[in-house]
């Protein structure tokens, strides 16, 4: 509900007009932002930051590592909260939002897999382990294809919506449990310990490019998904102005497609 | 009460008759299980060490195979729908066929895994515990399953969504199934510690499974 008192309430989004017009003036902010603590971030990160004393120049992989891994969880808390926020309150743009989301957690996913398997290969040796937090990632991964493809699988966008916010949260409580259970059956597997991948503490001339590169990937990932929410809504639109259009042009016909279709 | 229980009987009835398909799983099991050590080769010492591991995936295979008959034959012939309209509460509907469907369809692999077991030359405890561990976390899967069955009732093929939807969330079941087998039969890993945590695994399962599935069935019929 549009408040009355001029405040901004979340129930003003609802509106996908005023959600459009709203992004649309906030976009060319959010990406200058973007491609401003991202250059920052990655001149720091490649320039300014000392290589690490036994890593050496590996250890660089760390600032795209590391912000991917928390953006790929950061996006399923997302889908998460969009997911109650369709079930609980109906809110029109929250599977709006959780079906954007989700591809670009996938890629995010993906990205923490290749860099952790890039930076695997000259530190033990191999590009995969089956460590438990590799493991729990590809896990992820698969949950985030799952959950795609459930998207791309059911036509209707509002019954697609409900069941894919069914098995996010499904999905959300399970998540821990599977992490548990990896960390579990990992440390009785394989000896612990082999790999720490920083000290006790972290420096600061590598704690300052991690956090500016952690902003500049937060910063990508909300223009990506206001992105992604923008051109769903469009497509929705288009999708809408084709049912109508199909029912108003082929009137004539629509007693024998109704019949046929009851046939199936 | 006597709603459910005669829904119990119907549903156990449509599973075991001509069409219903329930020992296909069993079936099916027997296959996977004889096609292994073709493929690792017929070192029975090699054997029996994955014993436990292998008829595991067997029944967890076995499982997913059967799934989709949970919910798909009442969404067609729109028995599901009546189920809605019921007086009785649709979660505890949904625990009914879910466990007519364990029973039908799971619990000839808990039966089943002693004999092939014998196949991989487990040894007698091994095959105590691989049966026992079968026993309580196959609920488990059935519980995980029915969720993605509700998910993709409405889909024509559905099978294969349905398996990838549901296989990550069965992780756990696999970890600490295959780590109480193992743990009973080698000497310092423990038995009880992971068959307790399968134990929670089931239960928690059998909690949130209905609830979601009842949920997903409801949004599909609206």
């Amino acid at each position: 509900m549009p408040s009355a008192t001029g405040k901004f309430s979340f129930w003003d989004l609802a509106n996908p007009t005023r959600f459009l017009s709203y992004s649309g003036k906030l976009l060319p902010w959010f990406i200058a932002a973007t491609v401003i603590t991202m250059t920052a971030g990655l001149y720091m990160a490649f320039f300014t930051a000392p290589p690490d004393y036994q890593q050496g120049e590996t250890v660089r992989i760390m600032f795209i590592h590391v912000p991917s891994a928390w953006l790929a969880m950061m996006a399923y808390s997302i889908m998460t909260l969009s997911s109650i926020g369709r079930l609980v309150w109906k809110h029109p743009l929250a599977d709006v939002s959780a079906k954007a989301a989700a591809p670009i957690g996938a890629i995010f996913t993906l990205c923490a897999l290749i860099t952790g398997s890039l930076w695997g290969k000259p530190m033990w040796g191999t590009w995969w382990v089956w460590d438990a937090r590799l493991t729990s990632f590809l896990l992820l991964f698969i949950v985030y294809l799952g959950l795609v493809a459930l998207w791309r699988t059911i036509e209707d966008p509002l019954k697609a919506g409900h069941a894919a916010a069914i098995m996010t949260l499904v999905g959300s409580v399970n998540i821990p449990i599977i992490k548990y259970s990896v960390v579990w059956w990992n440390t009785l597997h394989q000896p612990p310990g082999a790999l720490r991948i920083t000290g006790s503490s972290v420096d600061s001339s590598i704690l300052i490019p991690l956090l500016t590169m952690a902003v500049a990937f937060s910063l990508l990932f909300l223009v990506l998904h206001a992105m992604a929410m923008r051109n769903e809504i469009k497509r929705r639109r288009i999708r809408t102005l084709h049912l109508s259009q199909a029912q108003t042009a082929t009137g004539s016909v629509t007693s024998h497609t109704l019949s046929s279709a009851e046939q199936n | 009460m006597s709603a459910l229980s005669s829904l119990f009987i119907r549903d156990l009835k449509l599973a075991t008759r001509v069409g219903g398909g329930a020992l296909m799983g069993v079936l099916f099991f027997l296959i996977v299980t004889t096609v292994m050590p073709f493929a690792i080769g017929p070192d029975l010492k090699l054997l029996s060490q994955l014993g436990p591991a292998l008829l595991w995936v067997g029944a967890l295979l076995a499982t997913l195979l059967g799934l989709d008959r949970i919910f798909q034959m009442d969404q067609e012939d729109g028995t599901l729908d009546l189920l809605l309209l019921s007086d009785q509460p649709f979660e505890l509907i949904v625990i009914v066929k879910c466990v007519a469907h364990w029973i039908a369809t799971s619990l000839p692999l808990v039966l089943a895994a002693p004999i092939l077991a014998l196949f991989l030359n487990v040894e007698p405890l091994g095959i105590a515990a691989v049966t026992l561990t079968l026993l309580v976390g196959t609920p488990a899967l059935t519980f995980i399953g029915a969720v993605g069955a509700a998910l993709t009732v409405v889909l024509k093929r559905g099978g294969l969504l349905l398996s990838v939807l549901i296989l990550p969330l069965t992780i756990p079941v696999i970890i600490f199934g295959v780590s109480a087998a193992r743990g009973a039969v080698t000497d310092p890993a423990p038995f009880g510690t992971p068959f307790i945590l399968l134990c929670a695994v089931s239960l928690s399962t059998m909690v949130i499974g209905p609830i979601a599935a009842a949920a997903a069935l409801r949004g599909a019929q609206e």
